[in-house]
């Protein structure tokens, strides 16, 4: 045995790999309709390819939910596109505009509006007209303090809330996807998985990624401590600081006018491990959405955010 | 995965290990964990500011590191642990997975929640007040849950002077009382103040007398290798992938996670519970064909021979086969808040990638969990009560015992009902 046990040892992203992959396979075997929650964001990025490797020689066995807040990076929805086409799985895109133009969501009003709120009505209505019964998101417990108490399979009410004081003990890797009718479960592969852990797995596994991530110059406005991207819906208002030229990044992807961007030249995954590795503030820190309270994100989930 | 990737100052090839924290309401648990995380340079700089933010708004004395692992918003107001909340850090040796779990008697599920999955659990006391029950109990539930490596945290040394001797003292009468358990195979008591760092990633000054490790050396550094079992040939079959494909046409693949031993090209198999048995045709990847499987790696099986397998069933080897019994004896944990376990009820029982129905036979005794004295005659479990139980299962289980294989010698309850997971099991 002396020597056999040196073997059988595994690295820490191969174990978070087979984790993952058990979660993936689970979630598949468990529910009849399961969806992955697909941004175009780096976490969801690799759990769809985790799920590609799942059930290789199979195609991906449920489609990939996209919520759209119509509020996008254009590399993003690029990205997506030809993502899912490599992929050779099924898209299913839910609109946020929809959402407002039946009446379902209120946009917020102002210069300063966000519609990352308005997705939770948009995500609830499409699981319910697709029948959706699971649905798998990239969340991470490293990101945010709500999101350390979140289990691998959360259970959701039938109105999509997550109840923190009532979730069902997990216990080893046995996952108990039970339900009742008309209530659905989010389910997290990536829950074990740090930043750093993402990082490193995508560069040794040579995936792909939106260019967004990588170092490049755009016109940048500093808003309530985050510097977002300019566009049509993010519009400088008077008294604003606008950088034309800005070097930067962005660490997460999501709505552009609650993603922020940080200076940084690491154009390649080297310096962004590098970046990452002696980063002082945390990943969500550039989240103007995190910023509205000290527990905004519990608040947000309990009402059936990602 | 490809495990021949380049190393990268070590970033890319950490080891990783999982421990989980048990201490009293007030030994310092979330000082301790805040201390690790703040003093091994885990923490940044916009959570400390909010930390030092809430430390100046409540009056805190010094920045309260307790408050970077509080969560939720009724910890935050009340200074208590609700839940289990894992927390994440990495040094350059290894990447660390904590459970962070509350000690107090009301939460012993949560407990053993955090100790289902965990490598090491660190168990809390205070120097002031030493072994008391408490300790006595989370030493009782790591070892239930087979956790193999113990490190008794002896915290608040500050307040006794740094004495040698009330530390010796502790350690002597809680290696009294864990000489009693079976599993823990490696206990390390060590002198720490979280409040000041002393002995937690930093070797205290003030304790020149302490020759031994420090908690993050020793976190850092403990062997865990042994803790899968490689002997017993265990692949619980989740998912059959079939893909219809014209390039993989006959293609039919047995997806899985290794739950122990090692399966190869070739290895003769017998699949359970049907006892039928064929050679294995290739361990496959994503990358292609690999020469091993081994726990706790997902693969994908291919067989010689076309047989009706499903998940729920077990890939096993001739050698060491496992066990097949509708009769099961358990040790359990209840978790119902709201309902007892007593004999004749019936459950669904998960057990690997199986689910069957179960009928409560017997409660054989509870275990009053502060003194290890057996409660015989008393059939009812409520809420945190852990016992030895007899069951009846629908079909057979395949299985091992829990403290040959944690994989597959571990299920819990489900009420048909509520669908709440209602107890944790250990196989006996």
């Amino acid at each position: 045995m002396e020597e056999e046990r040196t073997t059988y040892q595994v690295n820490h992203l191969a174990q978070l790999e087979s984790e993952a992959i058990y979660v993936l396979r689970e979630t598949a075997a468990q529910f009849e309709r399961p969806a992955l929650l697909f941004s175009g964001g780096k976490d969801s990025i690799v759990m769809a390819h985790l799920a590609r490797k799942a059930f290789h020689p199979a195609r991906i066995p449920f489609p990939l939910l996209h919520v759209d807040t119509g509020h996008n990076f254009q590399e993003t929805l690029d990205f997506r596109d030809s993502f899912v086409e490599d992929l050779r799985a099924t898209l299913v895109v839910a609109y946020v505009q929809d959402s407002i133009e039946q009446g379902r969501a209120q946009e917020e009003k102002g210069p300063l509006a966000s519609r990352n709120g308005l997705q939770i009505v948009t995500l609830l209505d499409a699981i319910e007209n697709n029948q959706f019964d699971a649905c798998l998101g990239g969340a991470r417990r490293d990101e945010e303090k709500a999101r350390a108490k979140e289990r691998f399979f959360s259970h959701r009410d039938d109105f999509g809330q997550w109840d923190p004081k009532n979730q069902r003990p997990e216990l080893w890797n046995i996952f108990n996807g039970r339900k009742h009718h008309g209530e659905h479960f989010r389910v997290f592969p990536l829950s074990n998985w740090t930043e750093m852990d993402v990082w490193q797995y995508i560069k040794s596994e040579g995936i792909e990624l939106p260019n967004l991530y990588f170092s490049h110059r755009r016109e940048i406005v500093h808003r309530n401590g985050a510097m977002l991207a300019t566009s049509e819906v993010v519009v400088p208002q008077p008294g604003e600081r606008v950088e034309t030229n800005a070097i930067v990044r962005f660490r997460t992807i999501g709505d552009m006018t609650c993603t922020g961007a940080v200076y940084s030249d690491a154009s390649d995954l080297e310096a962004i491990i590098y970046e990452v590795a002696t980063a002082r503030q945390t990943e969500r820190g550039a989240r103007a959405d995190d910023k509205r309270s000290e527990t905004a994100m519990e608040d947000r989930k309990r009402e059936g955010y990602f | 995965m490809h495990t021949d990737i380049p190393l990268d100052e070590g970033y890319l090839n950490m080891d990783l290990l999982r421990f989980t924290t048990a201490g009293s309401v007030d030994d310092g648990k979330s000082t301790l964990i805040g201390r690790l995380l703040y003093d091994s340079k885990n923490t940044f700089d916009d959570q400390m500011e909010a930390v030092e933010a809430t430390s100046k708004k409540r009056g805190d004395e010094h920045v309260n590191l307790a408050l970077l692992t509080d969560g939720l918003r009724a910890e935050r107001e009340q200074g208590i642990t609700i839940d289990v909340a894992y927390r994440y850090f990495a040094t350059p040796k290894r990447k660390f997975i904590i459970a962070d779990t509350p000690g107090h008697i009301q939460y012993t599920r949560n407990m053993v929640t955090g100790a289902s999955t965990a490598n090491l659990a660190i168990i809390l006391v205070d120097a002031r007040t030493g072994v008391i029950e408490q300790t006595c109990r989370h030493a009782f539930i790591a070892d239930l849950l087979r956790i193999r490596h113990v490190i008794l945290a002896v915290n608040k040394m500050d307040l006794v002077e740094y004495s040698q001797e009330r530390f010796n003292e502790i350690a002597e009468e809680f290696k009294r009382f864990s000489s009693r358990l079976d599993n823990i195979v490696g206990m390390t008591a060590i002198p720490i103040s979280a409040l000041h760092g002393d002995n937690v990633v930093e070797k205290s000054a003030k304790m020149p007398w302490y020759e031994g490790p420090t908690m993050l050396y020793h976190l850092e550094t403990v062997y865990i290798g042994s803790d899968n079992n490689h002997v017993d040939a265990r692949f619980p079959v989740q998912w059959v992938i079939r893909p219809h494909s014209d390039e993989y046409h006959d293609f039919r693949g047995y997806a899985g996670r290794v739950a122990g031993g090692v399966f190869r090209p070739g290895d003769e198999v017998v699949v359970q519970p049907s006892g039928f048995s064929t050679r294995i045709k290739t361990v496959e990847s994503f990358e292609g064909p690999i020469p091993a499987a081994f726990a706790p790696l997902s693969c994908t099986i291919t067989l010689e021979d076309e047989i009706d397998i499903s998940r729920g069933d077990m890939i096993t080897k001739v050698n060491n086969p496992p066990k097949k019994d509708q009769e099961i004896e358990a040790m359990i944990c209840w978790f119902s808040e709201t309902t007892n376990l007593s004999p004749n009820a019936k459950f669904y029982l998960r057990h690997t990638t199986k689910e069957v129905k179960a009928l409560i036979k017997d409660v054989r005794y509870k275990v009053n969990i502060n003194t290890l004295h057996k409660i015989e005659g008393d059939k009812v479990m409520g809420l945190n009560e852990i016992g030895r139980i007899s069951l009846r299962t629908s079909a057979p289980l395949v299985f091992d015992s829990y403290h040959r294989n944690r994989n597959t010698g571990s299920f819990i309850l489900i009420d048909a009902q509520t669908n709440e997971t209602v107890a944790a099991g250990m196989i006996l």
